[in-house]
């Protein structure tokens, strides 16, 4: 299990909603938390060689971006191949998300890809181009709109 | 977040360069935004000062770290249940009720509702699972993430 004292519960605390926009932005984390700019760099680069952090990085307002449409897209593909086809779908520039999940006695499809576009001609044209990459490899697929957000709420880190 | 759409002159051609190389690998160095401005040949000031820009137009989410829950201890699993439409709201209320809803959306399909439980520890989630299944008497199909592929999306230059 994944061990973290309480110097990095603090440096998660600090850092999760966001880094500052300074020239030194850990020199200025470790000073609130009063540890040195290079414990800040060496805890970072630890927990991100953890995959604690998955990545440090911006992430783009799609709906903002002009992204308004959006489909979660799901795929019956042989299991033998969802690893590798996962690796293709996930690397085209339309898709934000991948993932690989169970099948249920009611849901036959293992991939889903969330495709995002300026609106839903456009999502189904990139639907087509993901069907015509996998190729024979799919059985079925379909794709789920979102009609209404129910509810939304940020991730929250637990304390302790 | 954002719910509004900026107008389409609203990035110049070097906002967009900078949404698609920060998608990974900000640099964990001294003088980072020095570094990643570097490689797209703008100053770290420059490249800050179009940072605070496009966060405040709302044209980016968040800016810095993401951890895995997962990682940390916690545990977050993709949810969809069958609510019939003449119920769908109150089902909808039970559902959002626990705080381990992150989020909920309503779909187009057989499976009409799909949310996102969070919780901190993965036994959880089948007790909240289990939870709302009692009080709604429905079946909580569950899909955890077996593998994640992860690239980033790109905005059209």
């Amino acid at each position: 299990m994944t061990v973290l004292d309480d110097t990095d519960r603090r440096l998660i605390a600090a850092t999760q909603a966001g880094l500052p926009l300074v020239e030194a932005p850990y020199a200025r984390i470790a000073a609130d938390l009063g540890l040195t700019e290079t414990q800040v760099i060496t805890r970072l680069s630890i927990l991100h060689a953890r995959g604690i952090i998955r990545r440090i990085a911006i992430a783009p307002n799609h709906y903002a971006l002009g992204m308004t449409a959006n489909g979660m897209s799901v795929w019956d593909v042989e299991d033998r191949q969802a690893e590798a086809l996962g690796e293709t779908v996930g690397a085209l520039d339309f898709v934000s998300h991948c993932y690989l999940r169970p099948r249920a006695p009611v849901w036959r499809y293992n991939l889903f890809a969330m495709l995002h576009g300026q609106s839903r001609a456009e999502v189904e044209d990139k639907r087509a181009q993901v069907r015509a990459l996998l190729g024979a490899a799919c059985r079925a697929d379909d794709i789920l709109y979102s009609t209404r957000i129910l509810k939304k709420t940020g991730l929250r880190l637990k304390d302790g | 977040m954002t719910r509004h759409t900026l107008p389409p002159d609203a990035l110049d051609e070097t906002d967009r360069a900078i949404l698609n190389a920060l998608q990974d690998g900000f640099p964990l160095t001294p003088r980072p935004f020095d570094d990643a401005g570097a490689a797209l040949g703008l100053t770290g000031a420059t490249l800050i000062a179009r940072l605070e820009r496009l966060r405040a137009i709302g044209a980016i989410t968040r800016f810095g770290p993401f951890y895995d829950a997962a990682a940390m201890g916690g545990a977050f699993c993709l949810c969809a249940l069958s609510a019939p439409a003449a119920d769908f709201d109150r089902i909808a209320d039970l559902v959002n009720a626990h705080p381990e809803v992150a989020h909920n959306y309503a779909r187009d399909h057989a499976l009409n509702m799909w949310f996102v439980l969070a919780t901190a520890t993965p036994e959880a989630i089948a007790e909240t699972a289990g939870r709302i299944e009692a009080e709604t008497g429905l079946t909580v199909w569950r899909f955890p993430k077996l593998r994640e592929f992860f690239i980033g999306f790109r905005v059209a230059a």
